[in-house]
Order: C-alpha cells, then sequence, then structure tokens
C-alpha cells in the first residue's frame, strides 16, 4: 500500500474514511456472531421457560378437571364430609386427609428429632473422616426406590411391630409412617448440618470462652443461630412426607377411613389416588375426575409448606 | 442475693461442674452416633431382608422370562427392558433441556422479574410430589394430547420430574468455575456462546454428569407416575427394537409401545398375596436396588475425582 505508506503515521484517519476491506469483521455491532449469540440466546431461554409451561400445565389441568369436580361435590361438603367415596356419592376429603396427616406426624416423630440429632453431630461433634463416610451412606436412604421401602414396611416393620404390639393389623399406618420417617431423614439432617455448618465460628467460641461444653455451645448457641436453616429442612421433610406414595400405598392400606390412631390401617391422599388408577378407570368419571379434585388438594398442602421453606432458606442464607 | 451462695467454696462447684459437662457431652456422643446407627442399620435391615427373601431367585431365567400367572416361572425381562428404554428416553430430555435451562439462568439471565419468576418456579417444581406430576402427565399428554400409555409418555413424564434436579447440578457446577476463565476468553474474544460451549460446558460436565446420574437413580425407582399414566403389570412382549439391520439403522417405533418397569413390577407383586410373589417382589426389588446404588457409587466416584482433579 503505497499511499498508506505516504501518508504521515495518523491513526485516527483510517477510522474517518471508509473501513477498510479487512478491518470490516472486526467491527462491532450487529454481525454473524451477533445474530447467532442471540438465536442462542433466545433459545436458552425457551428450555428454561419451559418450566414455566410445566407448572402450568399442572395448576391447569388440576384445576380443571377439578371444576368439574366440584359441579357434583359441593365444595362444603369436600372440606367438611366425613365420608369419601366419590363413586358412590360421598365427597368428604377429610378421611383421607387425616390418614395424610397421621402418617406425615408418625414419620415427623421419627425424622425430626433422629435427623436433628444427627445434623448436630455430624456439624459440631464427628471427626472428619467419619463425616465424609457417613453423609453418602445417610444420603442412600432417601436413594433407595420407595417401593422398596413399602416392600420393607409391610413385610419386615409390620411383622416386628406386630411382636411388641400383638394387635397390630397387617396395614397400618404406624409401620409405614416409621418407614417414611427413616426415609426423609437425610433430607433433615443434610439441610440442617449445612445451616448449622453456616453459623460463625465467632460464635461458637464466645460460648466456648464462656465455660459452655460443646452440646450447650450445640443447643443453645448453633442451634437458635440455624434455627430459620432447619425450619427449612423440616418444612422439606414435611413436604416429601405429604406427598409420599408408594410406601402408604403399600403398607398403611387403602380404604378411606377417618381416624387418629395410628396403630389402624386408613388411606392417604397419594394412596387413593394410586387405588383408583389400579382399576378401571374411565376418563371423564366421577372417579377420575375425584383424582384431580385430591391431588389438587394435595399440590395446595405442598405449595403451602414450600413456600414457607422457600422464605426460611431466604432468611438462613441472609442471616449472615 | 443468697447469702448461702456466696460462702459456697468455689473450687468444689467447679470441679463438679466440669465433671457434669463432660458427662454431658459424652452423653450426646453416644446419643449422636445411635441416631446415626438407627439410619444405617435400617439400610442395612433392608438390603438384609430383600436380599434373604430374594437372593435366591435372582438367577438368568428370572431376569430373562416375562411376568407369569404362576410365582414360580415369572421374570422381569419386559420390565428391566422398560426401565432401560424409559431412562434413555428420560435423559435424552432432560439433560439438554435442563443443561440449557441451568446455562440461561446461570450465564445470560439478566436480574429481572421474568428471571425470579422462573427461579421461584423450578424451586418449587422440585417440592411438588411425583404422583402431582403422574396426574399432569394423565390429564394433558393421555388424555389431552392422545398420546397414549406409552414409553414416550412415561420418559416424558420422569423427564419433567427430574428436570429441576438437572437444572439445578448444572448452575451448581457453573458457580463453581471461577470468573478468571470466562474473562480470560472474553479477552480474546470470544462471544457469551462460545465462552459457554468451549469452556464452561466441558468444565462443569462432570458436575453435571453427576447430578444427572443421582436424578436418574431417583427416576428409576420412580412407580407412582408410572402407575398413574397406566403403566401395564403384565407384559408379555418387549418393544420394537430401537436399532435395525436395515437403513436408516435406528427406528422410532418402540416409543409408542405400551410398556412396564421394574418398580411397576414389584409393586404389582407386593399388592399380590401369598407368599411366593412376595418372594418374587423381594428378587425384583434387589435388582432395581443393584440398579439404583450403582448409578450412586458412579456418581460418588465422579464426584471424587473430581474433587481430587480440579485445583482451580
Amino acid at each position: 500500500m503505497p499511499a498508506g505508506l505516504s501518508s504521515p503515521p495518523r491513526r485516527e484517519k483510517p477510522a474517518e474514511g471508509p473501513p477498510a476491506q479487512g478491518a470490516a469483521h472486526l467491527m462491532l455491532g450487529p454481525g454473524k456472531r451477533y445474530w447467532k449469540d442471540r438465536i442462542i440466546r433466545g433459545l436458552l431461554f425457551l428450555a428454561a421457560a419451559s418450566s414455566v409451561v410445566v407448572t402450568t400445565g399442572i395448576v391447569a389441568i388440576l384445576l380443571a378437571e377439578s371444576m368439574v369436580f366440584f359441579r357434583q361435590a359441593p365444595l362444603w361438603e369436600f372440606l367438611t364430609g366425613t365420608n369419601w367415596a366419590p363413586r358412590n356419592g360421598h365427597f368428604g376429603i377429610l378421611p383421607l386427609v387425616s390418614g395424610t396427616l397421621v402418617t406425615t406426624a408418625v414419620a415427623l416423630a421419627v425424622a425430626l428429632p433422629v435427623g436433628t440429632i444427627i445434623a448436630i453431630y455430624l456439624s459440631e461433634y464427628a471427626p472428619f473422616a467419619l463425616r465424609e463416610i457417613i453423609k453418602p451412606v445417610l444420603e442412600l436412604l432417601s436413594a433407595v426406590p420407595t417401593v422398596i421401602y413399602g416392600y420393607f414396611a409391610l413385610l419386615f416393620v409390620t411383622p416386628q411391630l406386630q411382636k411388641i404390639f400383638p394387635n397390630l393389623q397387617t396395614f397400618s399406618m404406624l409401620s409405614a409412617g416409621i418407614v417414611m420417617g427413616i426415609m426423609i431423614i437425610p433430607y433433615v439432617s443434610s439441610l440442617s448440618e449445612d445451616a448449622m455448618r453456616a453459623v460463625p465460628m465467632l460464635l461458637r467460641e464466645g460460648a466456648y470462652a464462656l465455660g459452655a461444653n460443646k452440646m450447650i455451645t450445640s443447643i443453645k448457641v448453633v442451634y437458635p443461630a440455624a434455627l430459620s436453616g432447619i425450619g427449612a429442612a423440616y418444612i422439606l421433610g414435611i413436604s416429601r412426607a405429604i406427598g409420599e406414595t408408594m410406601i402408604v400405598s403399600i403398607a398403611a392400606g387403602t380404604g378411606p377411613r377417618l381416624t387418629w390412631n395410628p396403630a389402624e390401617p386408613a388411606a392417604t391422599i397419594t394412596a387413593y389416588i394410586v387405588q383408583v388408577c389400579q382399576g378401571d378407570l374411565p376418563h371423564g368419571s366421577v372417579g377420575y375426575q375425584s383424582i384431580f379434585a385430591a391431588g389438587l388438594t394435595l399440590f395446595l398442602m405442598t405449595l403451602g409448606f414450600n413456600i414457607l421453606g422457600h422464605i426460611l432458606r431466604k432468611r438462613f442464607r441472609e442471616a449472615y | 442475693m443468697k447469702p448461702t451462695e456466696k460462702n459456697h467454696p468455689p473450687q468444689i462447684d467447679t470441679a463438679r461442674l466440669i465433671a457434669r459437662r463432660k458427662r454431658q457431652d459424652l452423653v450426646f456422643n453416644i446419643l449422636g452416633v445411635v441416631c446415626m446407627l438407627i439410619g444405617v442399620v435400617t439400610l442395612g435391615a433392608l438390603l438384609f431382608d430383600l436380599a434373604a427373601d430374594g437372593l435366591s431367585l435372582v438367577n438368568w431365567q428370572f431376569l430373562t422370562s416375562y411376568p407369569s400367572r404362576r410365582a414360580a416361572s415369572a421374570g422381569v425381562l419386559s420390565a428391566w427392558v422398560g426401565s432401560l428404554l424409559l431412562m434413555l428416553v428420560t435423559v435424552s430430555l432432560a439433560v439438554p433441556l435442563g443443561v440449557a435451562a441451568g446455562v440461561y439462568l446461570e450465564e445470560y439471565a439478566r436480574k429481572n422479574w421474568l428471571t425470579t419468576v422462573i427461579e421461584i418456579n423450578i424451586a418449587n417444581l422440585a417440592g411438588v410430589p411425583s404422583i402431582i406430576y403422574g396426574l399432569m402427565a394423565l390429564g394433558v399428554l393421555v388424555y389431552q394430547f392422545h398420546l397414549g400409555e406409552t414409553l414416550l409418555v412415561g420418559g416424558i413424564t420422569l423427564a419433567l420430574l427430574i428436570l429441576p434436579i438437572v437444572i439445578v447440578a448444572t448452575r451448581e457446577a457453573l458457580r463453581a468455575i471461577p470468573n478468571g476463565i470466562r474473562e480470560a476468553a472474553y479477552a480474546l474474544g470470544a462471544t457469551r456462546w462460545q465462552v459457554v460451549k468451549d469452556h464452561l460446558i466441558p468444565y462443569s460436565a462432570g458436575g453435571i454428569a453427576t447430578g444427572t446420574i443421582i436424578a436418574m437413580s431417583r427416576a428409576i425407582g420412580e412407580t407412582a407416575p408410572l402407575a398413574l399414566i397406566g403403566a401395564l403389570t403384565f407384559v408379555a412382549f418387549l418393544p420394537p427394537a430401537p436399532v435395525q439391520s436395515r437403513f436408516p439403522f435406528v427406528n422410532f417405533k418402540w416409543l409408542n409401545s405400551d410398556f412396564t418397569a421394574l418398580p411397576i413390577q414389584m409393586f404389582n407383586w407386593v399388592s399380590r398375596p401369598g407368599a411366593d410373589f412376595q418372594h418374587n417382589a423381594a428378587a425384583a426389588g434387589l435388582v432395581l436396588i443393584i440398579m439404583t446404588l450403582s448409578l450412586n457409587a458412579a456418581a460418588i466416584a465422579i464426584r471424587y475425582r473430581l474433587r481430587k482433579r480440579i485445583k482451580w
């Protein structure tokens, strides 16, 4: 380029004139690269937004089928009736709700104390090596398929319990609840431990300086400081227990029954849904719509707990 | 202020106090070990119980026979093949979708209300009971879209179920990559997509794989959603093979096939009266739990190797 050589070395000049051919692809702004990036960004956004479509689908189908159901079943009877046999015109959901609450309560009576103590032990007491081994082993408890837990509850735990309580029936909410509690231990312990380990060392050292031992420090300092995280863990456990299906379908019985006695058999909301689906279920029948109404009840119960857990978790993250 | 307390010799008090505190600690230590043992022993009892009831049945004949009316000649061939094909559908849907969504939320999304909605939504989806996914699949996929009670519908249902797990795993893996890597790539003129494709995805592949395998181990044991969409319990045939010898070598007819799966087969056998079928259930459970545990072991192994290898 002889012309370029003759002109004085002014750097601004090429930018003022028309761009040289070689420089065109270096220009910023809408080029091929830019549009490719935009398109990919759009596709990735669609993937993320698809999760909203799933939620919409769930809510829409639950509401739509429940609306049809509530045309036959008065809402008041649904909420307060004590007899659930939708195909015979009895629409009170309370027996299913009581079954769900009792099994959940039994499960929590097992999982909350055991899970909390494990969390305190792993976070405050256990040596590093033990923690590294025991955590994956405990997490296997939540990895075991629930249908296997159902088998275990029905054919191992119930016979063992019958040795202690001879009057216990083959199907009982007690054994289903206990096994469910064992299953949710890792949900409780893992998140609780994370919350307790997030408590700053300074708080513990303060307690030790005042002469507290590890137990007092754990219970009076670390536990309260991590309470919102631990609360979130508890709520996750509750929500799992409410939605758990196979253990209760197999071991807790399938007849709706309004009772608060854990030693009796009773169907939960989830067990009812599975049991109805096992048989002949024509699309559009009352039975078909009733499982969506039951599902909506279940969805609202877990949604409430999930939202509460979300709020608690957010608070625990912001605490320190 | 009681004068007696003041006059009390302090040394005795302290010694007793220290002894009591040490005792407390010891008691709590034992309590912690006992609670952990509750979990570990239960797991052991469960495995032992399954093995005691079912181990003698797990043999070649059990793995290569169809279910049958007679417990002695029943097997799990259609069940384990169904489970494997289901996993194939599930993973090939959930991984691309989940990774894409995770990449978007972690690398692209601006902080605005739309992103917040998506994030809350995913957190909430993770807490929805699996049976609700089954209801959704039954109402929407089976009856609205008329897809039938097929492997495809089963796979889609399980894919949606594990989607939140894959998304969260992807985001955590991406978050662990130091920003210096991104900045170095940008400094060399890479576009955002080039950074993602050439750097972030390869570096986070291990974390994503771990999360996906954990999600698979959950999906393979899921029973309730499959029971809802009407996975059959008596399937005495195999779906058409996905590969064939003639061009184009793959066919997708198997997607529209009826199916059963291991947990469904086990559920069916558990629900039957009589000890014979319950032994079959134990054997099916044993096959299922071996699959689940080996998936988990693979995930732990990958995580362990990653932790040793990667030093940012």
